[in-house]
């Protein structure tokens, strides 16, 4: 596999950026490396053909922002609202991940090993995301559909007027949101979870370690009696 | 002393200016349903508006241009700060964003077809791009909400500019509501939802919270799709003068400024009349902000003001011109354009206890005129063909009377007017637009009576 790298220390990112958006013909199966991001904000956003990126070091805002088809790495943290709004591909960060991550991502896998800050998958729409640590409060706010592992902990208000998002917790929550309640796991849903795990590097991890939490479908419909759980 | 051969006399029954009949009746709908009133629409209430200020036409002092000969411009480029392609449109008057979900599938189509016929711009709303949006609009605007329901980069990709909106003017600092009568399977579908419930839109940006946030967010759709689209943030009217310093300092090329006035598809009564001020006491404040930052019509460094809220025929359109705006943006009137609260359908509307003027539960997706609505059988009585025709005519006497009034103070472009061709009748309103009471010299806050 053809190998470009990118130094984001003489490139200017509107240079890699406009590269990584060329033709997919061209870019299709290559395998590009920046170095030196230093915590750039938007690198590779907006990619579109099946590249391998691999990002060295810590990235800023939106890093992978957008995202489709392409798989990014990022080896280091990544600033808020990485993989933001993903459409398909995998977007995996090896340290940590601030606040927003995954925002309203459609589909797609995001993995983040360590922990990730406030509002993790927020408006979820349909994407995977696996965090190896613990996520911050309001996580899964509003969360449409896809799949939410944690192998940590979660903080307040997990899955707060949630709709119909899984969400599969080992560790501890330290409250649920507004409509989000504890779910029974079911042979399906362990399915997906599993598979999760195992495409996060997670696999010795058993599924039977979490509980599984989403909608319980009471603030629906809006309603005055419903008023005080908002 | 009485008089025993007269009855004695009775002062007639007094209704309450404060206890209105409106008031009242609101009163007794809340005391039996126990929920606040939720409508479509802008602010209904009287308010200081473009009709309170006259144009000063040319006399001794000025020199008019011939009504019929001579050229009176109408052009607008918006987006020269930053974008590789800027917007070129022949008429100052845009289509506002308006949604697929709130409007039919044919009202989309309508707006579409008459702002392309016209020369001018549409714009998609909460819920994402339909195809027959797209391929009926020559130049269509990108709404990027905080919801991103339907929000996809290849729909990014296609749009001509792209609209950050931070708030509108029905509702600043408040989020959508799409009730369940209207989402239906391909409503649903496109916003990832569960079909038939009531749908809630997000008050803020689920990924940026201040200023400098939103800086970087604007820097990453500029990358996304390679600096070549403009890049608008629209704002609900409030404190004109900081949101739209901090938008420029973010690096928005154009600013949307929406007044009170300006309608939505469903928020609370509440909201839409007590929050928010009129678009009248907004343009000045926002124009002096891009004065103070130098990007008020200073070549390529500039960043358009476009106004809405209110907006309904040329004279509107000159007067938010003359007091600094590049263009306006129309809603609620383009809907009447397309046969909104139309009198042919008083019948149905009587069913629906209201009357044709007054229709505004647009949530309900019941509207006879097929435009608010969802329902397959109502939207079919729009037809987008007659429809955008109308629009396009519509458009085309606003732009053409606004001209009437430019030539009138000597313009040979509706840009070359200016707040000096303004008087106001109120002091209100010479307070809010900051000209003068007319026969005075006298702009309250500004100079001594």
């Amino acid at each position: 596999m053809e190998t470009l790298k990118f130094d984001l220390d003489t490139k200017p990112l509107r240079e890699v950026n406009q590269f990584l958006h060329g033709d997919a013909g061209s870019l299709n199966g290559k395998k590009i490396v920046i170095e030196n991001p230093n915590g750039a904000h938007n690198v590779a956003v907006g990619l579109k053909a099946d590249v391998d990126v691999t990002i060295k070091g810590h990235a800023g805002y939106y890093a992978a922002g957008m995202n489709q088809v392409a798989k990014v790495t990022i080896e280091g943290s990544a600033g808020s609202g990485v993989a933001e709004n993903m459409m398909s591909g995998v977007v995996h960060v090896k340290g940590f991940a601030s606040n927003a991550a995954g925002a309203t991502a459609n589909g797609g896998l995001l993995i983040i090993d360590g922990d990730a800050g406030l509002r993790c998958g927020i408006a979820l729409k349909g994407a995977d995301i696996v965090v190896g640590g613990s996520v911050g409060s309001f996580s899964a706010f509003m969360a449409q559909a896809g799949n939410f592992v944690i192998l940590g902990d979660a903080g307040e208000g997990l899955g707060d007027s949630i709709y119909e998002a899984k969400l599969f917790v080992r560790g501890t929550v330290k409250s649920l949101g507004a409509d989000c309640e504890e779910k029974t796991m079911n042979a399906e849903d362990k399915q997906i979870l599993a598979d999760l795990l195992k495409k996060s590097g997670h696999a010795d991890v058993s599924p039977d370690s979490f509980k599984q939490y989403g909608s319980a479908r009471t603030l629906y419909h809006f309603h005055v009696d419903n008023a005080g759980a908002y | 002393m009485s008089d025993n051969n007269h009855k004695t006399p009775q002062t007639k029954p007094r209704y309450s200016a404060t206890f209105d009949e409106y008031t009242n009746s609101e009163i007794r709908r809340a005391a039996a349903t126990g929920i606040y009133d939720i409508r479509g629409a802008g602010s209904k209430r009287k308010l200081p508006h473009f009709d309170d200020l006259l144009f000063l036409g040319a006399s001794v002092s000025r020199y008019p241009l011939e009504g019929y000969r001579e050229k009176c411009g109408t052009d607008v480029v918006l987006g020269t700060r930053h974008a590789k392609k800027p917007i070129h449109l022949k008429t100052p008057v845009t289509i506002a964003g308006m949604s697929f979900g709130s409007l039919s599938g044919p009202a989309k189509e309508s707006l579409g077809r008459g702002a392309t016929a016209a020369g001018t711009s549409t714009t998609t709303g909460d819920g994402g791009m339909t195809q027959e949006e797209r391929g009926h609009s020559t130049t269509l605007v990108y709404q990027y909400l905080p919801s991103r329901y339907g929000m996809n980069p290849d729909d990014l990709r296609k749009a001509d500019a792209i609209e950050l909106v931070i708030g509108q003017g029905a509702k600043p600092g408040g989020g959508g509501m799409l009730l369940g009568q209207k989402i239906t399977a391909r409503v649903a579908k496109m916003r990832c939802l569960p079909e038939g419930i009531d749908q809630r839109s997000s008050c803020r940006h689920p990924d940026w919270t201040g200023p400098d946030d939103l800086e970087i967010k604007i820097a990453e759709l500029r990358e996304i799709t390679d600096w070549e689209k403009p890049i608008y943030v629209k704002i609900g009217a409030t404190r004109p003068y900081f949101d739209v310093a901090l938008a420029v300092k973010a690096g928005a090329d154009v600013i949307v400024l929406d007044g009170m006035q300006g309608g939505t598809a469903a928020t609370q009564e509440v909201f839409i009349e007590h929050v928010g001020i009129p678009i009248l006491a907004a343009i000045r404040p926002a124009v002096k902000a891009l004065q103070d930052l130098g990007v008020y019509r200073n070549g390529k460094d500039s960043v358009q003001l476009i106004v809405s809220g209110g907006i309904r025929n040329g004279a509107d359109v000159a007067k938010a011109i003359a007091l600094g705006a590049d263009a306006v943006a129309i809603g609620t009137a383009a809907l009447i354009a397309l046969g909104d609260n139309d009198p042919h359908l008083e019948d149905e509307y009587q069913k629906l206890g209201t009357t044709a003027g007054a229709y505004d539960d647009w949530h309900e997706g019941k509207d006879p005129a097929g435009i608010t609505t969802q329902d397959p059988e109502l939207m079919k009585r729009v037809d987008p063909i007659k429809a955008g025709h109308r629009l396009a005519n519509y458009i085309a006497v606003m732009t053409m009377e606004a001209q009437v009034v430019a030539r009138a103070c000597g313009k040979s472009h509706l840009h070359n007017l200016e707040p000096e061709d303004l008087v106001a009748l109120t002091i209100e309103a010479s307070a809010m637009a900051q000209v003068p009471l007319a026969g005075t010299s006298w702009i309250p806050g500004v100079s001594k009576f």
